[in-house]
């Protein structure tokens, strides 16, 4: 119907629509923060863990609808994961589950797996250190 | 959902009286305008008038006007043709660093050919200083090539201050008047200006046509070899009912410009205060009073343009932005960070350009849409903690 729609999926432009998870978590035990703003696209992620389990998570994000529908995404499959299963959620997976990205927007996939993994590097380094 | 088009610097719609002239050289006059018969003299004699009121719209001799495929096209012969005919006389071009891609990329590809291309630095309004123009010729100079609106954030360019120079240094002066031919009052002679590339699509016209005036005694090599037609200056059968389309956009423009220029530059005004007033941390792109009169282009911080688009596109407005993510490139507009523009601003610009069809209850509507979308996005936006 739209040219702009036509670039994106049903799904991610249902996530775009209705972004899960938006904000900040108080006291989070592990933040990733990626991207620039040289590329447009920075990502926020907080997550919360108890006994080695995912129970929260939340984003911000600076970007496209592409960059904004992987974190919501990301976020929701992240929750109730624990650590090593988190670990494993690729950028592929991310995609998929938004029903596919077009090719020059899966970079956005790419940012949001990265901020995962940096949200959960700093909560491994924090909770080693405490 | 009724939709709202604020895109007029991307395409207008072509006007009904546009399309009405062109339909009889699809069918009764068919002809190819190198027949001889009837049929071909019929088409010839119409394209002849195109030409004319062409060249009436910007103080030219039908003579000088070469119709072409379309802006690009005629932006590519302009600096193509004058430096493969001036590479006895020299191979240096001067241009600005905001200029339209079919300028640019032109002169990408004269560098790789051996010609050497001065890229002159805009001021905080995106203006091209004349001063910069006149320091940077050598004596190995053969064009300047500098746009006379700029299509992103509509800053008019003191064209008729560096065709003096140019006319004092004898060289040739190229402008792209894509954005002003039609919009605002163009004459070759008070610019100053040797080649002056047009399009038809921007004002109510066709696509896929358009024009380059070359000033009689101009040289420059053809632009396609194989026939006669142009002059022999570009080969091809002509894109008859373009043309004719063209001509009648351009009486047409003639017609309705002054009172036109008026009305969109009073919408513009309105826009630009409302935005700026309802919606904080956002600038005004361009300069605020020598810029096209259908031209909004505002950078809101701490958002994303294609978002912004997106979001927008939900309501029905048509808009464009400058951000990396809306294009393949991944790069953000050259012309916004010539102009000073952070990477941040020229990623959170929003492009909204007026035209014949736009209502004042439609500037309302996106006084009333967009502040909403960005405080939408500004929640969910970690740039807005890190600027507190």
């Amino acid at each position: 119907m739209h040219d702009l729609w036509s670039l994106y999926s049903e799904k991610v432009m249902e996530h775009f629509k209705n972004p899960r998870n938006v904000g900040e978590i108080d006291n989070p035990d592990g933040i990733g923060h990626v991207g620039n703003p040289v590329c447009g696209d920075i990502m926020e992620l907080y997550i919360k863990v108890s006994d080695g389990t995912i129970v929260d998570a939340k984003f911000k994000t600076f970007g496209c609808g592409a960059a904004i529908a992987t974190s919501s995404m990301v976020t929701e499959m992240v929750k109730g994961k624990s650590i090593g299963e988190a670990l494993e959620i690729s950028n592929r997976a991310v995609a998929e589950a938004l029903d596919g990205l077009p090719p020059i927007k899966m970079h956005c996939s790419v940012l949001a797996e990265e901020a995962l993994k940096s949200a959960i590097e700093d909560y491994l380094i924090k909770s080693k250190g405490g | 959902m009724k939709r709202i088009y604020l895109d007029y610097a991307a395409t207008t719609p072509t006007h009904p009286e546009v399309v009405k002239s062109m339909l009889p050289y699809f069918t009764d006059a068919f002809g190819n305008p190198s027949s001889i018969y009837s049929y071909g003299q019929e088409a010839k004699g119409a394209i002849e008038e195109a030409r004319v009121k062409v060249a009436d719209l910007i103080n030219a001799r039908d003579e000088e006007i070469i119709f072409t495929g379309g802006g690009t096209e005629a932006d590519n012969f302009a600096l193509k043709g004058v430096a493969f005919a001036s590479e006895n006389r020299g191979n240096h071009i001067i241009t600005s660093s905001i200029e339209h891609h079919a300028v640019i990329e032109t002169c990408k590809f004269l560098e790789r050919r051996g010609f050497s291309v001065s890229y002159l630095p805009v001021d905080e309004y995106g203006l091209v200083n004349p001063a910069d123009v006149k320091k940077a010729i050598t004596d190995k100079t053969i064009l300047i090539s500098v746009m006379h609106a700029n299509n992103e954030m509509g800053t008019i360019e003191p064209i008729a201050e560096i065709g003096k120079i140019a006319r004092e240094a004898g060289i040739y002066f190229h402008i792209d008047a894509v954005q002003t031919v039609g919009r605002i009052p163009v004459d070759v002679n008070e610019l100053g200006v040797d080649l002056l590339s047009m399009s038809a699509h921007k004002l109510y016209g066709p696509k896929g046509v358009g024009a380059l005036y070359i000033r009689k005694g101009t040289k420059l090599i053809p632009f396609m070899h194989g026939g006669e037609q142009e002059r022999r200056r570009r080969a091809s059968t002509e894109n008859v009912a373009g043309i004719v389309g063209f001509g009648r956009a351009v009486e047409l423009a003639q017609q309705e410009m002054s009172d036109e220029a008026e009305r969109l530059t009073y919408l513009r005004a309105q826009l630009i205060k409302g935005l700026l007033e309802r919606i904080d941390h956002t600038r005004l792109n361009g300069h605020p009073v020598n810029r096209l009169p259908n031209n909004v282009n505002i950078s809101v911080d701490y958002v994303e343009g294609e978002s912004m688009l997106l979001n927008l596109d939900l309501e029905g407005i048509c808009a464009s932005t400058g951000s990396a993510c809306s294009s393949s490139s991944l790069e953000s507009s050259h012309v916004l960070l010539a102009m000073g523009l952070s990477p941040e601003q020229a990623h959170g610009s929003l492009r909204l350009t007026l035209g014949k069809w736009t209502t004042r209850e439609e500037i309302e509507q996106v006084l009333d849409v967009l502040p909403r979308i960005v405080a939408k996005l500004r929640a969910m936006s970690p740039l807005l903690k890190s600027h507190r």
